[in-house]
């Protein structure tokens, strides 16, 4: 094992924690400030992705794509929040759970409706395949374009939320929903404004992940699952906890893959290492998970005290 | 002198900056109405929260029948013999009022974990339940679910509730709040029954009520005891009338 | 008391209902509808283990799917390793008796109850639901990837586990098999639902701050509440891996979580039949719906929104009223 390639699973295990951040970030903001638990973040990662690989395919150009992944996901995120999500905010979880539940197999079946039932390939732009010279190693330019597109999007959306009258609003809402409505904010549009960024966020994180994945309808949930697992080890409603959250899931996933099969190989059979190997970094963040509740139940960043 | 049934000793609390429960000791002697008033936001539910066991004091210790129940559990407390009733009716909402008072029995009687015999027909829950609903006069009550009886009703149940754990003393949370004076009234003389039975910690906000039951008064204001004694002492007390009544004379 | 009654009849209906269809194929020969029944019945009972801490104790355990494919794999591994007469470990021989493995599926899942319940009830509402789903993903991945068990091609039962004096290959059979299982199932949960225990864990779900104060542990309750829940659950998986001889990490996939969910609030959360109706309905809307469109999870979708939105209380709630505790 060498030293290159220990750095460029850690690069790798980077980008996928920051690609779960964007999917963390929404659904935290959603809980903390609605009160929401939405299943169907996972729909809107995927609605992100296939508009996203449709509209490359069809312009032949990946940022138009982007955009229209992006655009599509907000959009999707702002009409169900009108029609449905905006009727459960005062439902218990049990039906929150439900309704977005059955949003995940309209949304899926939707897709599949639209797009047929084969998967996408989305390209990267050419300007981004190929790899760039770290001095160490060689790594991938377009993860590496993840890394700092995600580090930027973090930044803005901490602007967003410490520096902009939007984010005083959110931050508002997050401790009492009845001062921001003495505020004299328009709680429904907040809500369809918040509900609609969390979408594009996990929009955007879908389009980004269709490059180097296929895009399929399934792909949301096991996503929407770890991004839980995330919100869990940060605390709920915590933007800072979903960025640490999200490092350390990415981080510990990605180097639990690479690590534990070369580490069982050192005394087990080459077959039978991958195997146990595997099956044991497929369970690592869980057990993070586990042990954070134990000491923190609240997770490592309570939002609210 | 008799043993205090419960003792709080220094005991503090702090919410930030903000000394909800500074310094409080006080003590609850057997056969007393033991009354603790003061004005909103004095730290009455603060203090209540951490004899109950909700709250955890930062430091101090509470003691219960001689032991020190400071670490203890809501649940533990309760079954030492702690009966409490709350401030806002707090029930089971979609058991009937016989229910309510069942389940405490039931708890009592320590047999949570029994899988088999339908509480329906348990003899040895169904029929004190009805002896105590009708001790406090909600017999005629007793089928109905406890968030359909009315506010005063549902506060006879809450009593209902802290008489059917048999307790060793009553935490009586303003128990007559929302009554009318018929309620009031009827509630005062149950009440001064009821200290036969085991002492009463009583947060009250009606003063009248306050005067005409309580043996001890004790005053809290900001977190802090400014005064304490019978109801003549408190009364006089200048401290008090500056801080406290006074308040309610010009309100 | 008339809903309660009313309650009572429309159970006994719903029983015979579901005793009398595949008899009815029997006499007819239509064995493919006995299964689909046999299918009811156990999905049911999965639905009933997830009613017992859904329902009563208002645990919105999000990951019972893990229960359910456990189960399926006690099955799957004990009959694998009796056809192979290889020692499943420390010499311990698989077996291919219902009976054995239904015993150590409900054991095993309980264990696995207890763990994941001791530490998802040290929270509750949202998180509770979150880590829930998040422990069931964790052993699906985890069968997933362990590959002495087929892994992510699942693991088949090539032959049929036996039951003592009948002849489970016969549909029939297997079908009163699981009826009879379901019954008994259904009369536990009515007992306990009935009991000192129901009643605190009932209670606990409306308000756990009052039944702390009375003197009982909301605690302890919920986890016991979770274990049966979870018992029930497993023991219905495994007879879902003797009906289809087939087990796979797809038993514990997220999606099957979310369909013990919607088979409970279909029929109507905590109510004893509301599980056998959520059942029939869900397996009733992919037979039809299935055989018109491909597309038919949409619509599937779609109702279950609608009932959410508008027709909360489920099936029974709408034929019986709402649910008294006098």
């Amino acid at each position: 094992m060498s030293l290159a390639l220990l750095i460029e699973q850690l690069l790798n295990g980077v980008q996928f924690g920051l690609m779960l951040f964007l999917m963390s970030a929404g659904l935290t903001l959603v809980f903390g400030v609605m009160g929401l638990i939405n299943l169907a973040h996972g729909s809107l990662y995927m609605i992100g992705a296939f508009f996203c690989a449709a509209a490359a395919a069809a312009t032949g150009n990946f940022w138009l794509g982007l955009m229209a992944g992006l655009i599509a996901a907000a959009a999707a995120g702002a009409l169900i929040e009108v029609t449905v999500i905006r009727r459960l905010y005062n439902r218990d979880h049990l039906d929150q759970v439900l309704a977005t539940f059955a949003l995940i197999l309209i949304l899926s079946e939707g897709v599949r409706m639209l797009f047929g039932p084969f998967p996408l390939y989305l390209d990267a732009p050419a300007i981004l395949r190929g790899t760039v010279d770290l001095g160490i190693t060689q790594y991938s330019l377009y993860r590496l374009t993840l890394i700092v597109l995600g580090v930027a999007v973090a930044i803005g959306l901490w602007a967003l939320i410490a520096r902009t009258r939007l984010g005083i609003q959110i931050r508002a809402g997050e401790n009492d929903r009845e001062m921001i409505a003495a505020l004299g904010v328009n709680i429904r549009a907040l809500y369809t404004v918040v509900f609609a960024l969390g979408a594009a966020l996990a929009g955007l994180a879908g389009a980004l992940v269709g490059a180097i994945q296929s895009v399929q309808v399934g792909m949301g949930e096991p996503v929407l699952i770890l991004a839980f697992v995330v919100i869990v080890i940060g605390g709920i409603g915590s933007i800072k906890g979903a960025m640490v959250g999200a490092l350390l899931v990415g981080v510990i996933d990605t180097m639990g893959r690479f690590l534990l099969p070369r580490f069982f190989a050192t005394f087990l059979d080459p077959s039978q290492a991958m195997g146990v190997g595997a099956a044991l970094a497929s369970m690592l963040i869980y057990v993070l998970m586990a042990l954070v509740l134990v000491l923190r139940p609240k997770g490592l960043f309570p939002a609210h005290a | 002198m008799a043993d205090p049934v419960l003792e709080l000793s220094h005991l503090d609390k702090a919410f930030g900056a903000l000394k909800a429960t500074d310094d409080v000791s006080l003590t609850l002697m057997p056969g007393e109405i033991h009354a603790l008033i003061g004005p909103n936001g004095a730290g009455k539910t603060t203090l209540m929260g951490q004899i109950s066991g909700r709250l955890p004091p930062d430091s101090g210790t509470i003691r219960f029948r001689g032991q020190d129940i400071t670490r203890l559990s809501v649940a533990q407390r309760a079954r030492m013999g702690l009966g409490r009733s709350f401030q806002i009716s707090s029930l089971i909402p979609e058991y009937s009022a016989r229910r309510n008072v069942m389940l405490a029995l039931q708890a009592r009687q320590g047999h949570a974990y029994r899988f088999v015999m339908p509480v329906r027909h348990d003899r040895r829950l169904t029929e004190p339940a009805i002896e105590i609903l009708t001790r406090v006069g909600l017999e005629g009550r007793a089928s109905v679910p406890s968030a359909e009886l009315s506010h005063g009703e549902r506060r006879l149940l809450e009593i209902a509730v802290a008489l059917a754990l048999r307790p060793a003393c009553f935490l009586l949370d303003e128990p007559m709040a929302g009554m009318g004076t018929e309620g009031v009234g009827r509630l005062v003389t149950f009440l001064k029954d009821l200290k036969q039975e085991a002492p009463i910690l009583l947060v009250e906000h009606d003063m009248d009520a306050v005067f005409r039951l309580a043996d001890r008064i004790t005053v809290l204001v900001y977190g802090r005891v400014i005064a304490s004694g019978n109801v003549d002492e408190v009364r006089n007390d200048p401290e008090v009338r500056r801080a406290y009544l006074g308040d309610e004379v010009s309100a | 008391m008339r809903e309660l009654r009313r309650e009572h009849m429309l159970n006994a209906l719903l029983a015979a209902a579901l005793f009398a269809v595949p008899l009815w194929a029997y006499l007819v020969d239509e064995p493919f509808l006995i299964t689909l029944a046999t299918r009811v019945a156990i999905l049911a009972m999965a639905g009933v283990g997830l009613n017992l801490a859904l329902g009563l104790g208002g645990m919105v355990s999000f990951g019972h799917a893990v229960y359910f494919g456990l189960g399926g794999y006690c099955a799957g591994v004990l009959a694998h390793h009796a056809f192979n007469a290889t020692p499943v470990l420390m010499g311990l021989d698989g077996t291919n008796q219902m009976l054995v493995i239904w015993l150590v599926a409900m054991a095993l899942s309980g264990l696995l109850a207890a763990m994941i319940g001791a530490l998802s009830l040290r929270t509750s509402g949202i998180f509770f639901i979150m880590i829930t789903l998040a422990f069931a993903q964790m052993f699906f991945y985890f069968a997933l990837s362990w590959p002495a068990y087929g892994g992510e091609d699942g693991l088949p039962i090539y032959v049929r586990n036996v039951f003592p004096g009948l002849n489970t290959m016969r549909p029939w059979n297997m079908f009163v098999i699981a009826f009879v299982m379901l019954m008994l199932v259904l009369a536990l949960f009515a007992m306990i639902r009935a009991s000192r225990f129901g009643a605190a864990l009932m209670a606990i779900r409306q308000n756990a701050d009052r039944v702390a104060a009375v003197g009982i542990s909301p605690f302890g309750v919920k986890l016991a509440g979770f274990v049966i829940s979870g018992m029930i659950t497993g023991l219905a998986g495994a007879m879902m891996a003797d009906l289809t001889r087939f087990v796979s990490p797809s038993m514990m996939a997220w999606q099957m979580s979310g369909e013990l969910i919607v088979i409970i609030i279909l029929g109507g959360t905590g109510r004893l039949f509301g599980p056998v109706v959520g059942a029939a309905i869900l397996v009733g809307f992919e037979v039809i719906f299935g055989g018109l469109t491909e597309h038919w999870k949409f619509w599937l979708g779609l109702v279950l929104l609608s009932v959410v939105l508008f027709a909360r209380g489920g099936f029974i709630g709408l034929l019986a009223g709402k649910e008294r505790h006098g």
